[in-house]
C-alpha cells in the first residue's frame, strides 16, 4: 500500500526548488513508476511526496541554435519516441526510448525518473552515457552541470543532492552530429522486461575509418558505464570484422558484470563482447559507413 | 441431427459486458464498511513459532481483529478441489489449518489481520512480534527423500505424499525381447498460473446467520463443503457465490483464500471482510505446478516398433499435499492412450519440500510427462535413424484401444489425421530440407510432438454436473448450470447447446453466470477439461426434457401429438414439412396463464457421467536459435486439435491461442525461482518471473480434426487444457533440429542454452 502523508503539487520550478528547500524529506514523484513501485512493495515504507508532473515547462525537447539538445527531465518516453527533433539527431535515443517497458508505462515514464533512479539497468542511460550527455540540476539557489557519467555514484545511487531537481538532460552538437548509433536492448521479453544487458554503441566514420567510437553498457557493473579501452583501440581503425572483434573483446574489460540468480558474470561477458559488436554494426550503417557482413 | 448453432461461430455472451466493463467480478461488489483482511506470513521456509505477541497490532486504532493459529479451529483439512468422496480411503491428504503454528514455506500463514483499511492492516502486520525457531529447510525431492531428513509434517513418518504407481505386463520381461534400450533423464520448472485476477473473496455473515463467501473460485460447492470441513460447521450454514472470474487455470481449483476468511468474518462479528491477495502473495501462497524428474527406459524393436517403457518420476509438491500424488497419477494416465507399449511400468513418487504447495494447472501433471515422453520419443527416433514423425505413427494405437487399468475406451481418434495437416500446415518436407547444413549463427529447425488426454476424470473422480432450465412468457430460457465460466466460454456453448434442442435463436438463451451453491444446480466446477463434454451432457438433457414438454403442452392444445412437432426458429412446427403451427411464445404464456392446464415449463437434471472421451492431438514448431546469444525464438507454430465436435470455433481457437502461449512460457522463460539455501522466492512478481509477452508471441496456427465421439453430447471432447500440452516438447525437439543439441530441461533460458551450447562447443 501506498504510505503518503503529504502530497505537494507545485506548478513551477521555483515552487518546486522552494518546497525542497522547506521540506527536505520531500520525495520527487514524476510518473512514479519507480517511486510507486517501491511503495508497493514497501522498499520505500513511507514518503511525503513533490510531484512535478505539472512544472510543464519540464517537458520540453529542443534544438538550440547552436545545435545543443535540450531533453527536459519531464519528457516521456513516448513523446521522446515520436519527437522530430529526437528522430532527426539522435534516433538511438528513440531506439532506447521504444525499448522501454510498454506502451502504458511509455506514456508515464519520464527520462528524468529513469535517470534519478539510479538503475544500472535504465533503458535511456547506456544511450546517454555514449552521447556523453550532461545534467542540469537545480535548487533554489542555483543550478549546476555535471556529465551523467558523474552522476552516477553506485547501484541505486546518483549524486543528487537535497534540494535538487533534475531540470534538463543537454547533449552537445559535437557529441552527436555526423554520429550513427545503434541501441541494443537484450532481455527474455521482447517488452515489459529488465535488461540482461543494454548496448548503446555510435560512431562517426570518414573514409572507411572510425573516428570515433563511443559505447555505453548498462547491467555490465553497477552503474551504466563507457567501454574506454575499446574505444580508445578504435580510433583511426579501418571499418572492418577484425576491428570489431577487437572492439567486442576490449569491450569486456571495462565491465564489472557479476554473477546473479538473472545471470551468470561469463555469460554477461559473452553477451558483452558479441552485441557491442552487433550494435556497432548498426551504428556504422547509420553513421553512413558500408555494410559489414 | 443437423446443426445450425453448435459449431458456429456464435459471440460470446458475456463479450460486450465483459469489454465494457458491464461484468462484475469479486472485487466490484462492495458491501458496506468492508474490512480488510491481511496475512502475515513467515519469512522462514521451515520454523516453528515459539512466542507470538499481537497485542501492539491490536492496539492500533482501526485493527478490529488479530488471529493467530491459537484463535482458529484446529480441524485439518485438504484444500484440493475434487469432489468428496464417500470411501475415507480415497479423500485428499488433510494436512492443513487456517493458520499454522509451523511454517512450511516462506510464505505461510501465521496470523491475520483485520482492519479498516489497507494501510492500517499492512502497519498492524508490521506490529505482531513473533519468535521463530528456524529449522533446517528441504528444499529438493531428492533432500526429502534422504533417511532422517527433516520432518516437513511430524504427523507422517516421511516426506513422501504417495508413491504408488502401477505396471501393465511385466517391464523386465519386455525389456528382454526388446533389440534397443534407451535411456534419457528430463527435468521441468516450477511454473506459476499468472492468471489476471489474482486470488480475491470477501465473507460476511448474513441475516440468517450463514457465512456468505463471494470468491473468485472455480469450484463454489467444493469450496462450501471444504470450508465447512476447515471450520467445524454443517456445510449448509455456508453460502458460496462466483461471480465473474478472471481467470483461474486450476489454481482456483483450490480452496486458497476462503476457511480464513470465514474465520475472519467471524471474529468481527460477521462483519464484511476482503481478502485481495497481492500478485507477490498469489504467486507464492496459493498453488503452482509441480516440477517433476523423469527418468524413461525403453525397449524398442529394430523396426521402430515400442516394446516396454519404465518410468520413474519425482514430483515436487511443495509444503502441503493439496492436489498431491492426484497429479503423478494424472500423468501416469493420460499418456496411455497414445502410443502401444506392450508392458509400462509407472513408478512416482510426489514428495513435501519446504517450497509453495502445488496443486492443479492446465493439463494437471500431463505438460510434465510429455515434455519428457516426447522428448524421448525424439532421442529414440534420432537414434534409430528414423523419422520422427514415422517413429510416432508406428506406434500410435488409435480407435478401440480400451485402458487396461481404468477401462476408458477410444471411440474416436483422429491422431493421424492431425499429424499430416500440422506437417502440410508447417511445411515440413520443404523446409526440412532447406535447413540442412545450417553453419550460420542463426539457425532454424522443425519439431513435433503429439498428446493424448481424457474429458473429465472418470472413473477416478465423480462426474456429477446440474443444469435447470426455465421457460420464459416470451419462449426465451433462463439456463442455470451448477459449472463455472471462468473465460474458457462454457457459459456460451451451453447457450449454444440449448438453443440448438430449443430450436431457439442464441440470445433467447439467458444464462445465468453467477454460480450460488444456495441457487445454482450442483457441480463440481470447472477442471479436467470437463464442462462442454460433462455438463454439456446435463445441459442437453434438459434442454431435451424442456422441448419434451413443450411440445408435449402443444398436444394439449392442438391434438397433433408431439411426434408430428419439432420447434424451429421460436415456433411450432409440423415436422414433416415444417409449416409452423404457431410461435412458441404463445405456448409459453399458456403455460403461465391459462386457467386450467397453466404449469410453468421447467427441468432440473443432472448428468453422472461414467464415459470419457480421449482426445488427441499434435504441436508442430519452427525455431530460429541464435547460437551466439543462445536465445530461441518461435517463428511458427501450429496446434491441430482432434476435440471431435467443435461447438464453437472461434472460442475453440482462443482456447488453443491461451494453451500455446501458456506452452511457448513453459518452453522458453516461465519458471519460478528459490533462493537454493534459505527456500526464499526471488522472482515472485511478473518482472522476474517472465511470463511471455504478447510480443514474444508468435501467431498461432489452430486447425481441428474433427472427429465424432458418441459419447459427447454433441460428439464433442476435451480442449480446456489440451493446448498446453504439447508446445513445450515441439519446441524442444525443434531446438534439437536447428542446433544437435538435446535439451532435458526446461525452461531453456538464454543462459542455460549459452551453458549447454558452450558444453556443445558450439560457442
Ligand atoms: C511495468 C514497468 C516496466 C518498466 N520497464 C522499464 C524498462 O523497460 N526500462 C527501464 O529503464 N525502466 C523500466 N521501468 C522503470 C521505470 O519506468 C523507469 O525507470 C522510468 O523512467 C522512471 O520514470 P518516472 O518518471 O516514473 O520516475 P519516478 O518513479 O517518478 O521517479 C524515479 C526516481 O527519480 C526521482 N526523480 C524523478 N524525477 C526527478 C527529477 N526531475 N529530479 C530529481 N529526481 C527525480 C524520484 O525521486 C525517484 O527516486 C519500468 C517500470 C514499470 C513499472
Amino acid at each position: 500500500m501506498y504510505n503518503v502523508d503529504q502530497y505537494f503539487e507545485p506548478e513551477t520550478i521555483d515552487e518546486a526548488t522552494a518546497l525542497l528547500a522547506e521540506h527536505p524529506n520531500l520525495l520527487i514523484i514524476a510518473g512514479g513508476t519507480d517511486v510507486l513501485i517501491k511503495m508497493h512493495s514497501g522498499k520505500i515504507a513511507q514518503a511525503d511526496l513533490l510531484s512535478i508532473r505539472k512544472i510543464k515547462f519540464l517537458e520540453t525537447i529542443q534544438k538550440r541554435q547552436d545545435g545543443t539538445l535540450s531533453i527536459g527531465s519531464l519528457a516521456t518516453f513516448t513523446q521522446i519516441a515520436n519527437d522530430p527533433i529526437i528522430k532527426e539527431n539522435i534516433p538511438v535515443l528513440k531506439e532506447a526510448a521504444l525499448s522501454m517497458g510498454g506502451p502504458q508505462i511509455r506514456n508515464v515514464a519520464t527520462i528524468g525518473g529513469n535517470i534519478c533512479n539510479g538503475a544500472t539497468s535504465a533503458d535511456s542511460a547506456s544511450t546517454l552515457f555514449a552521447l556523453n550527455a550532461k545534467l542540469k540540476l537545480q535548487t533554489q539557489g542555483g543550478e549546476r552541470v555535471i556529465p551523467i557519467e558523474d552522476f552516477y555514484l553506485g547501484p541505486g545511487k546518483v549524486d543528487l543532492k537535497p534540494g535538487e531537481i533534475l531540470t534538463e538532460i543537454v547533449i552537445s552538437p559535437e557529441d552527436y552530429q555526423d554520429y550513427g548509433g545503434h541501441y541494443i536492448k537484450f532481455s527474455m521479453r521482447k517488452a515489459m522486461d529488465i535488461a540482461t544487458l543494454g548496448v548503446s554503441a555510435i560512431c562517426r566514420i570518414k573514409n572507411g575509418v572510425f573516428e570515433d567510437v563511443r559505447i555505453g553498457l548498462g547491467v555490465a557493473g553497477p552503474t551504466p558505464l563507457r567501454c574506454q579501452e575499446a574505444e580508445s583501440f578504435a580510433k583511426g581503425k579501418t571499418v572492418s570484422a577484425q576491428t570489431l572483434a577487437e572492439i567486442g573483446k576490449l569491450a569486456v574489460k571495462s565491465t564489472k558484470a557479476r554473477t546473479s540468480w538473472r545471470a551468470s558474470k561469463e555469460y554477461r561477458e559473452h553477451l558483452v563482447e558479441e552485441l557491442s559488436q552487433r550494435a556497432l554494426k548498426v551504428a556504422i550503417k547509420n553513421a553512413g559507413g558500408e555494410s559489414l557482413a | 441431427m443437423t446443426v445450425n448453432v453448435v459449431g458456429k461461430r456464435v459471440k460470446r455472451v458475456d463479450a460486450v459486458a465483459k469489454v465494457t466493463g458491464k461484468a462484475k467480478y469479486t472485487d466490484d461488489f462492495m458491501e458496506r464498511d468492508m474490512l480488510v483482511g491481511k496475512i502475515l506470513r513467515s519469512p522462514y521456509a521451515h520454523a516453528i513459532v515459539k512466542k507470538i505477541d499481537v497485542s501492539k497490532a491490536k492496539a492500533l486504532p482501526g485493527v478490529e481483529a488479530v488471529l493467530t493459529y491459537k484463535d482458529v479451529p484446529d480441524n485439518k483439512y485438504a484444500t484440493a478441489g475434487h469432489p468428496y468422496s464417500l470411501d475415507p480411503k480415497h479423500r485428499d491428504r488433510e494436512d492443513r489449518t487456517i493458520l499454522t503454528k509451523k511454517a512450511r514455506f516462506v510464505g505461510d500463514e501465521i496470523a491475520a489481520v483485520v482492519a479498516t483499511d489497507d494501510l492500517t492492516a499492512e502497519k498492524a502486520l508490521k506490529l505482531i512480534d513473533v519468535e521463530y525457531e528456524v529449522l533446517e529447510p528441504v528444499l529438493t525431492p531428492e533432500d526429502a527423500l534422504k533417511e532422517n531428513a527433516p520432518l516437513i509434517h511430524e504427523e507422517y513418518d516421511n516426506n513422501i505424499i504417495s508413491d504408488f504407481g502401477y505396471q501393465i505386463g511385466d517391464v523386465e520381461e519386455s525389456f528382454k525381447e526388446s533389440d534397443y534400450i534407451f535411456e534419457d533423464e528430463f527435468e521441468t520448472s516450477i511454473v506459476q498460473h499468472c492468471h489476471l485476477e489474482n486470488h480475491i473473496s470477501y465473507a460476511y455473515v448474513d441475516a440468517d446467520d450463514r457465512i456468505v463467501i463471494v470468491s473468485s473460485t472455480q469450484i463454489p460447492h467444493i469450496c462450501r463443503r471444504i470450508v465447512g470441513q476447515a471450520l467445524g460447521i454443517p456445510w449448509g450454514r455456508i453460502r458460496v457465490i462466483k461471480p465473474y472470474i478472471g481467470g483461474g487455470f486450476g489454481n482456483k481449483q483450490d480452496v486458497c483464500l476462503e476457511p480464513l476468511n470465514a474465520a475472519l468474518t467471524l471474529a468481527v462479528g460477521g462483519r464484511p471482510v476482503k481478502i485481495d491477495l497481492s500478485r507477490e502473495e498469489c504467486m507464492i501462497a496459493t498453488r503452482t505446478r509441480h516440477a517433476f524428474k523423469y527418468k524413461f527406459k525403453t525397449g524398442v524393436s529394430k523396426d521402430g516398433k515400442l516394446i516396454a517403457t519404465h518410468i520413474t518420476a519425482i514430483s515436487n509438491n511443495g509444503a502441503y499435499a493439496s492436489h498431491g500424488h492426484s497429479i503423478a497419477m494424472s500423468a501416469g494416465t493420460k499418456f496411455r492412450p497414445l502410443y502401444s507399449f506392450k508392458s509400462i511400468k509407472f513408478d512416482p513418487v510426489t514428495v513435501y519440500t519446504n517450497l509453495p504447495a502445488a496443486g492443479a494447472m492446465r493439463a494437471y501433471g500431463v505438460p510434465q510427462i510429455k515434455f519428457a515422453l516426447e522428448s524421448h520419443m525424439e532421442n529414440i527416433a534420432r537414434k534409430l535413424n528414423m523419422d520422427p514423425i514415422e517413429f510416432r505413427r508406428r506406434n500410435l494405437l488409435g480407435e478401440g484401444y480400451v485402458d487396461p487399468l481404468n477401462g476408458n475406451k477410444v471411440l474416436s481418434c483422429g491422431i493421424h489425421e492431425c499429424i499430416a495437416k500440422g506437417k502440410e500446415l508447417i511445411n515440413w518436407d520443404e523446409k526440412k530440407e532447406k535447413y540442412k547444413n545450417q553453419t550460420g549463427i542463426k539457425r532454424r529447425g522443425l519439431g513435433m510432438a503429439c498428446f493424448s488426454y481424457a474429458s473429465g476424470t472418470h472413473p477416478v473422480g465423480l462426474e456429477l454436473a446440474g443444469a435447470r432450465i426455465v421457460l420464459n412468457q416470451d419462449g426465451s430460457v433462463q439456463l442455470q448450470i451448477g459449472a463455472t465460466e471462468i473465460g474458457q466460454g462454457s457459459d456460451t456453448v451451453f447457450a449454444q447447446m440449448v438453443a440448438e434442442v430449443l430450436g431457439i435463436p442464441v440470445d433467447m438463451v439467458h444464462v445465468v453466470s453467477t454460480q450460488d451453491t444456495d441457487i445454482s444446480p450442483f457441480d463440481t466446477g470447472a477442471y479436467a477439461s470437463r464442462q462442454t463434454y460433462v455438463t454439456g451432457m446435463a445441459v442437453k438433457k434438459a434442454a431435451l426434457e424442456i422441448k419434451e414438454k413443450i411440445l408435449n403442452f402443444v398436444w394439449g392444445m392442438t391434438d397433433i401429438p408431439a411426434e408430428a412437432l419439432d420447434i424451429e426458429d421460436a415456433n411450432i412446427v409440423y415436422k414433416h414439412s415444417g409449416e409452423v403451427v404457431m410461435p412458441l411464445s404463445k405456448v409459453a404464456m399458456q403455460t403461465y396463464y391459462d386457467t386450467v392446464f397453466a404449469k410453468p415449463i421447467t427441468s432440473d437434471t443432472s448428468n453422472n457421467a461414467r464415459v470419457n472421451a480421449m482426445s488427441f492431438g499434435v504441436t508442430f514448431a519452427e525455431v530460429e536459435v541464435d547460437i551466439k546469444t543462445g536465445k530461441i525464438e518461435v517463428v511458427e507454430i501450429f496446434n491441430v486439435h482432434d476435440s471431435g465436435k467443435i461447438i464453437n470455433p472461434q472460442l475453440a481457437e482462443g482456447q488453443v491461442h491461451g494453451g500455446v502461449s501458456m506452452g511457448i512460457g513453459y518452453a522458453l522463460s516461465e519458471e519460478m525461482l528459490f533462493d537454493e539455501k534459505t527456500g526464499k522466492p526471488l522472482n515472485n512478481n511478473l518482472l522476474d518471473y517472465k511470463l511471455p509477452t504478447i510480443m514474444d508471441t508468435p501467431d498461432i496456427g489452430v486447425a481441428f480434426v474433427e472427429t465424432h465421439d458418441p459419447t459427447g453430447p454433441f460428439g464433442n471432447k476435451s480442449l480446456g487444457e489440451p493446448p498446453a500440452i504439447s508446445p513445450a516438447p515441439a519446441i524442444r525437439n525443434a531446438v534439437l533440429d536447428a542446433t544437435g543439441v538435446a535439451f532435458d530441461r526446461i525452461p531453456m533460458t538464454p543462459q542455460r542454452v549459452f551453458e549447454k551450447f558452450k558444453e556443445a562447443k558450439l560457442v
